[in-house]
C-alpha cells in the first residue's frame, strides 16, 4: 500500500496527468444526428466547459429542429456542472502530479478511486440530462406523439423520429478510459513486483 | 464564268438544302445517337455532380441560367438586368437600385455575352461579367452567391453588343457600339449617318482587381460601323483586343440590303495598353456623358450612383493604338486562340475563315506600304498582310469560333446549321457535325481562354421547332452537347434552354462549387435594418412611414400582429434569422402590390406595402421551411 513506485509506473502516473491537461483542449464526447434532410449530419461536442457544434450553427440548428417536439433549448448558461468541471479536472491532476513526489502506490488506488467516482457521478448526470431533455416536453410542442421521448443514447446509436442519432466519447473520453486504464496497469504491475 | 455560276448554283442549292432542312419534319436525325456510350456519357446518378457549371446568358430574358453539364439540368437563373418576381430582385428595397438608368427604372435588358473573369489568361472564377444590349450596361455576378452585385452603364453608346470581353488578366473590360449613334446625342437627322456623322465607342472599363468594382477609364472615338464581338489577346498579344464590324458602310435603313455590299468589313485592332499610356499622357478630353453606378453590396440595400463625366481620345491622337484588318464579310465572332497568335474573324456572308496572324500583323504595322489608307483617323492594312491563312468552304455562315488548346478550332456556321472542326496552321477541316437548328456561338469550357477544358461542346442554336414536345408557338431554345475529347465530334444530347443564349461559359465545377456561399452569417449582416433577434422585432412609425423590423425564422414571424393605419407607406424588412444551408422564408402580405421578398438564411430584404384600405391582411411565408410552414401566417390590421 505504501510501496514506492517504479521509475516507470511514476512516469506513468504523470503521463497521465499530462493528458488530464488535454480535456481542457479537446471535447470529451460527441452526439451526431442524421436525417435525411441532414445526410451531412449535425453535431454537438461536450466538452468540460462548452458546448459546441460541430460546425459553426450546428447547436441553433439543433435547437431549431427539437423546438417541433418541445424539447428545451441546449444552453450552456442553464448547465451548471459546465462551470465546475474544469476544477475536478485541476484537483485530478494535481494529484497526480503530486504522486510524483509523494509516489505510494496509495496514491494511484485514491486516483482509480477518483475517476471511478467521477467518471459514474459524470455519467449519470449526462444520462440525467439526456432524460430531461427527452423526456420534459413542452406540451405545447407542435409535434406530440403519445408515449414518444427523445433521449439521445449515453453510448452507441439510437433512432428518434427521422433522426438517427450517435452518442460517443470523443478524444478528451477517450484520454478520461486510457487514464483509468493506465492506472490500473500501474496497480498491477506494481502488485505483480510484490509477489515477484 | 462559268465555273463561278457553277458555285453560285451549288451556294444556292445548299441554301435550299439547308431551308428545306428547317422544314422538313423528317429530318430528325441524330436518332443513331443513342448507339454506343451517348446515354452514360451524360447520364448524371442520383446524389453524383456534374463535371462542369455553364453559365449561359438568357438573351431577351435578361438573365443568365446555370447549367450542369453534362446532365444538361438547369440549377439556377440569376436576374440581372431584369426584374425576377421569384426572388423579388427588382421589386425590392434592396435591388430595385440595381436597374437605374440615365433613363429611369428599367426593369429589362438583352443579356448576351457572359465572360468569367481572368488571371493570366486562366479562368479563376471570382466574377462574372455580361453585357446589356438594348440600354448599354455591364453587369459583374459574384461567383460565391452566384447573385449580381454591380451594373455599369456604359455612356456615349448605342446597343452595348461587343461586350463585356475582358483582358487577359481582367484588367479592362472592353464595351464597344453596336447601333452608331451620333456622340454627343444630338437630333442630328438619322440620314446624315451616311455621312459618317454618327459614332461608335470602344469603352474601356477598369476592374478592381481586389473588389471587382468597375468603373470607366477611357472611351476612344471610332467610325460609326457596327461593332459586333470582341476577344482580347494573350500571351504575345497580351496588349490588344479584336473587334469585328459590319455595315461599314453606315447604312441606316435597310441594313440588310445596305450593309452587305462590301466585300470585306474589318477586324479593329485595339493597343489597349499604349491607350492606357496615351490617356496618363493627357491625350484623352474631358467629355460628356451621364451613366449609374448600381453597386449591390453583400446583405445591405444596393446604391445607386450617378456619374458624369468621361475621358474621350481620338485615336489619331494615340498614333498606332488602332488598326483596321480587313476582313471578309460582316464578321461576327473575333477569337483569339489559346496561344494568342490567331484571331479568327467568323465572316458570316463569307465563303471562307479568315484568320490574321498576330505577328504577321505586328509585322505588317512596320511597314507603311501595307496601309491603304485611312479611315476616321485609323490606318487601314491591306488584308493579306496580317492574314495567316484561310480555311477554304468551310460552311455556310460562320459564325463563331472556340478552341481546344490542341491545337484545333471549332466554328459554328448559322446557316448550313453545323459545326466545323478545323486544325490551326494547315487550315484543314478535320470533322463536321450537324447542329438542330441554326446555331448561333458554340461553347466550350475555357474555350476562349488560354486555357480549355475541351471535353464537352454546347451548340447554342437560334430554331428548335421539332426537337420537344411542342408547347405553343413560343418553344424553348434547343442546345446540342458534344462529346470533343476523341478526333471526332460526337453529338451526346440535347436539352431545351431557357431565354435565347447567345454566348456562354463552361467552368469547371471545382473552381466554384467549393466556395459557393450557404448563408449569410447573421453576425456579419449590416443590413440597416436588419433585426437579428425576436426580442428586437418591432414597429417604428415615422409620421405616415412605418417600418417594421421583422424576423422569420421556423416558423413564425415577429411582430406577432401589425398594425397600420389607412394612408400609410410600410416598409417591411424582414430578417431570416436561420443559419442553415437551404433553409429559406419568403414573404407576402394580401394585397402587396410587389412580389415576395425570398430570406435566404441571415438575409434582411425590404418590401413596400401601402396600406390603402381598412381590414386585415393576411402575410405568410411563400417558401416551404418546415413541416409548420404552412402554419407560417399572421396579420396586418390597417384602421382608419
Amino acid at each position: 500500500m505504501f510501496q514506492k513506485l517504479s521509475t516507470t509506473n511514476r512516469f506513468l502516473v504523470f503521463l497521465v496527468g499530462t493528458m488530464l491537461i488535454l480535456l481542457y483542449f479537446l471535447p470529451l464526447w460527441s452526439i451526431h444526428l442524421v436525417a435525411p434532410q441532414y445526410p451531412e449530419g449535425l453535431g454537438m461536442y461536450i466538452w468540460m466547459s462548452k458546448i459546441t457544434g460541430h460546425s459553426a450553427h450546428d447547436l441553433q440548428n439543433i435547437n431549431l429542429l427539437n423546438h417541433y417536439v418541445g424539447m428545451d433549448k441546449i444552453i450552456e448558461s442553464s448547465i451548471p456542472e459546465l462551470r465546475f468541471m474544469p476544477y475536478i479536472a485541476g484537483f485530478m491532476i494535481f494529484g497526480a502530479m503530486f504522486t510524483l513526489f509523494y509516489d505510494r502506490l496509495l496514491m494511484v488506488y485514491l486516483g482509480i478511486l477518483n475517476f471511478f467516482l467521477v467518471g459514474a457521478a459524470g455519467l449519470w448526470d449526462f444520462w440525467r440530462w439526456e432524460y430531461n431533455y427527452g423526456h420534459h416536453l413542452n406540451p405545447d410542442a407542435p409535434i406530440s406523439i403519445p408515449g414518444m421521448t427523445y433521449q439521445p443514447p449515453l453510448i452507441g446509436c439510437k433512432q428518434l423520429l427521422n433522426i438517427t442519432s450517435c452518442s460517443w466519447p470523443h478524444w478528451g473520453g477517450a484520454f478520461l478510459f486510457l487514464s483509468v486504464l493506465l492506472l490500473g496497469y500501474v496497480v498491477w504491475s506494481e502488485r505483480r513486483k510484490n509477489r515477484g | 464564268m462559268k465555273s463561278a455560276s457553277k458555285s453560285y448554283i451549288l451556294f444556292s442549292l445548299l441554301l435550299l438544302s439547308s431551308l428545306f432542312a428547317l422544314s422538313c419534319g423528317k429530318s430528325r436525325q441524330g436518332g443513331d445517337v443513342l448507339a454506343g456510350d451517348a446515354a452514360q456519357r451524360v447520364y448524371v446518378a442520383p446524389g453524383q455532380k456534374d463535371e462542369f457549371y455553364w453559365f449561359m446568358s438568357g438573351g431577351f430574358s435578361g438573365h443568365v441560367a446555370v447549367y450542369g453539364i453534362p446532365s444538361g439540368r438547369l440549377f439556377k437563373q440569376i436576374p440581372v438586368f431584369s426584374v425576377y418576381p421569384e426572388n423579388g430582385y427588382g421589386f425590392d428595397e434592396e435591388t430595385k437600385n440595381m436597374l437605374m438608368t440615365t433613363h429611369g427604372f428599367i426593369p429589362w435588358d438583352d443579356a448576351h455575352h457572359p465572360e468569367i473573369s481572368l488571371t493570366k489568361g486562366v479562368q479563376d472564377g471570382r466574377w462574372l461579367f455580361i453585357n446589356g444590349n438594348n440600354t448599354p450596361r455591364i453587369a459583374r455576378l459574384d461567383l460565391k452567391t452566384f447573385d449580381t452585385a454591380e451594373i455599369l452603364e456604359i455612356p456615349n453608346s448605342g446597343g452595348n453588343h461587343a461586350s463585356p470581353f475582358l483582358t487577359e488578366n481582367t484588367e479592362y473590360l472592353m464595351a464597344a457600339t453596336r447601333f452608331a449613334v451620333p456622340v454627343p446625342q444630338q437630333a442630328i437627322p438619322v440620314e446624315s449617318a451616311a455621312d459618317g456623322k454618327f459614332k461608335g465607342t470602344i469603352t474601356m472599363v477598369k476592374v478592381d482587381p481586389q473588389t471587382g468594382r468597375m468603373g470607366i477609364d477611357l472611351q476612344v472615338l471610332v467610325p460609326g460601323f457596327d461593332y459586333d464581338i470582341a476577344h482580347c489577346g494573350k500571351g504575345p498579344s497580351h496588349d490588344w483586343c479584336f473587334f469585328t464590324t459590319y455595315n461599314t458602310e453606315q447604312a441606316y435603313k435597310m441594313l440588310e440590303i445596305e450593309a452587305s455590299k462590301n466585300d470585306k468589313d474589318y477586324i479593329l485592332a485595339f493597343n489597349w495598353a499604349l491607350a492606357q499610356h496615351c490617356l496618363s499622357q493627357g491625350k484623352a478630353k474631358d467629355f460628356s456623358g451621364t451613366y449609374y453606378d448600381n453597386f449591390h453590396p453583400e446583405n445591405k440595400p444596393a446604391v445607386s450612383e450617378k456619374r458624369s463625366g468621361v475621358k474621350l481620345m481620338n485615336p489619331a491622337d494615340c498614333p498606332g493604338v488602332m488598326y483596321f484588318l480587313p476582313t471578309p464579310k460582316s464578321p461576327h465572332g473575333a477569337d483569339v486562340d489559346p496561344t494568342g497568335e490567331y484571331i479568327v474573324g467568323g465572316g458570316k456572308l463569307a465563303t471562307v475563315i479568315p484568320v490574321h496572324s498576330f505577328s504577321k500583323f505586328q509585322k505588317a504595322i512596320q511597314d507603311k506600304s501595307n496601309i491603304l489608307k485611312e479611315v476616321g483617323g485609323i490606318p487601314v492594312l491591306k488584308y493579306e498582310s496580317t492574314l495567316g491563312g484561310e480555311v477554304q468552304k468551310p460552311c455556310l455562315g460562320p459564325l463563331h469560333t472556340e478552341f481546344d488548346g490542341k491545337g484545333n478550332a471549332y466554328t459554328s456556321c448559322f446557316v448550313s446549321s453545323e459545326i466545323v472542326k478545323w486544325k490551326i496552321g494547315s487550315w484543314e477541316i478535320l470533322d463536321r457535325v450537324p447542329a438542330y437548328y441554326s446555331i448561333g456561338h458554340l461553347s466550350i469550357a475555357g474555350g476562349d481562354s488560354a486555357q480549355p477544358s475541351a471535353k464537352y461542346m454546347i451548340a447554342l442554336n437560334k430554331i428548335t421547332k421539332d426537337r420537344y414536345l411542342p408547347v405553343g408557338p413560343e418553344v424553348p431554345q434547343s442546345a446540342q452537347l458534344y462529346d470533343i475529347s476523341g478526333s471526332k465530334m460526337k453529338m451526346l444530347s440535347d436539352f431545351p434552354t431557357v431565354g435565347e443564349p447567345h454566348y456562354a461559359q463552361g467552368v469547371p465545377a471545382a473552381l466554384l462549387a467549393d466556395k459557393a456561399q450557404k448563408i449569410y452569417e447573421l453576425d456579419k449582416n449590416d443590413h440597416p435594418f436588419a433585426t437579428k433577434t425576436e426580442e428586437e422585432a418591432k414597429v417604428v412609425r415615422d409620421g405616415k412611414v412605418v417600418h417594421v423590423y421583422m424576423t422569420a425564422i421556423r416558423s413564425h414571424f415577429k411582430p406577432d400582429v401589425v398594425e397600420l393605419k389607412v394612408g400609410d407607406t410600410a416598409f417591411f424588412h424582414v430578417t431570416s434569422l436561420e443559419q442553415d444551408y437551404d433553409i429559406d422564408h419568403g414573404f407576402a402580405i394580401e394585397g402587396m402590390t410587389v412580389p415576395n421578398a425570398l430570406l435566404m438564411p441571415g438575409e434582411t430584404k425590404t418590401v413596400r406595402f401601402d396600406a390603402t384600405t381598412e381590414g386585415v391582411y393576411p402575410f405568410y411565408c411563400t417558401d416551404f421551411c418546415s413541416a409548420l410552414h404552412q402554419e407560417m401566417q399572421q396579420y396586418v390590421r390597417v384602421t382608419k
